[in-house]
């Protein structure tokens, strides 16, 4: 085997892009006009164009807490007001907030009236996660907020619900606290459970809070 | 804090007063009164809360309504959007 030198090498070279130059035919511009645009090849299986990405916010509301349920309500409401997609699950604790301000008793068995006995449900019945200290924390933190004109969960909420945020109650909690539909406040969507969240949190431009 | 009766910016503009209002009220009410305009309306809001001049930059980059002017003025900030 002869090595290579470099003047063959490059007639080597030559002659095999000479062979690719050969192979190429002009395409005129008017046929590469005629192509279909890319939307349309992306809806060929009958599918509509994907719509433009919107950014999300996705929170999981498990605390009912007057602390917690206000930056669930702020930071939902703010997400909406700003053109994002707001949903907010809600579970647990969480549910309790979202029960009728003037039920005071809710649930089936017993058991279900004490823990709402013991937690009255309802947006303006809310406790501290601390310094609760027999209910002088919140009324304490229902002066202040009175006082430096804070927007208070009631008023967060109306204006959560104009704006489209859209409330997604926990079925299976809902069913361990004893809560019918007609317990709940008006305007939340439909009953969902684990994977729906799943989901919601999973798709893109999605940030996500557990609250 | 300043009651002065300010002129309008031209006839079809609107004016939102939101101050006294906290975190997240002003651009809640931002939102929902420009609802009601028409494209390339104006809208001026008026607020007092110092976190408004951060929240209607950032607003404004999330819903692309354009601030055309802002400025300050005896602790009231006054922001003119554009509808887009």
């Amino acid at each position: 085997m002869t090595t290579l030198t470099p003047e063959l090498r490059v007639r080597e070279l030559l002659e095999e892009r000479a062979m690719f130059e050969s192979a190429v035919t002009e395409v005129p511009v008017e046929e590469l006009g005629a192509l279909p645009p890319p939307e349309a090849i992306v809806a060929t299986d009958g599918g509509t164009p994907a719509e433009t990405p919107v950014k999300q916010l996705v929170i999981i509301n498990w605390s009912g807490e007057y602390d917690r349920i206000m930056p669930t309500l702020i930071m939902a409401t703010a997400a909406a007001a700003s053109g994002y997609r707001a949903k907010v699950f809600i579970t647990f604790w969480g549910l309790l907030p979202f029960v009728k301000d003037q039920k005071r008793i809710v649930g089936e068995n017993w058991m279900q009236k004490m823990l709402a006995f013991m937690q009255r449900p309802g947006i303006s019945h809310l406790k501290l996660s601390k310094m609760h200290f027999f209910g002088m924390g919140p009324w304490m933190i229902g002066r202040l907020s009175r006082r430096y004109n804070v927007a208070q969960p009631p008023e967060l909420l109306e204006a959560a619900q104009a704006l489209g945020v859209d409330f997604i109650p926990c079925q299976m909690t809902m069913d361990m606290f004893g809560l019918r539909r007609e317990d709940m406040i008006e305007g939340l969507g439909e009953p969902a459970g684990a994977a729906s969240v799943i989901e919601l949190m999973t798709q893109p431009d999605t940030a996500s809070l557990f609250i | 804090m300043s009651t002065s009766v300010r002129q309008p910016i031209n006839s079809d503009s609107v004016t939102l007063d939101a101050r006294g209002l906290k975190c997240p009220m002003p651009i809640v009410r931002t939102a929902q009164k420009i609802k009601d305009l028409s494209s390339g309306q104006l809208l001026e809001v008026l607020a007092t809360d110092p976190g408004a001049v951060a929240d209607f930059a950032a607003w404004s980059r999330a819903t692309g309504n354009e601030i055309v002017s802002q400025s300050t003025d005896d602790g009231v900030y006054r922001f003119v959007i554009r509808h887009r």
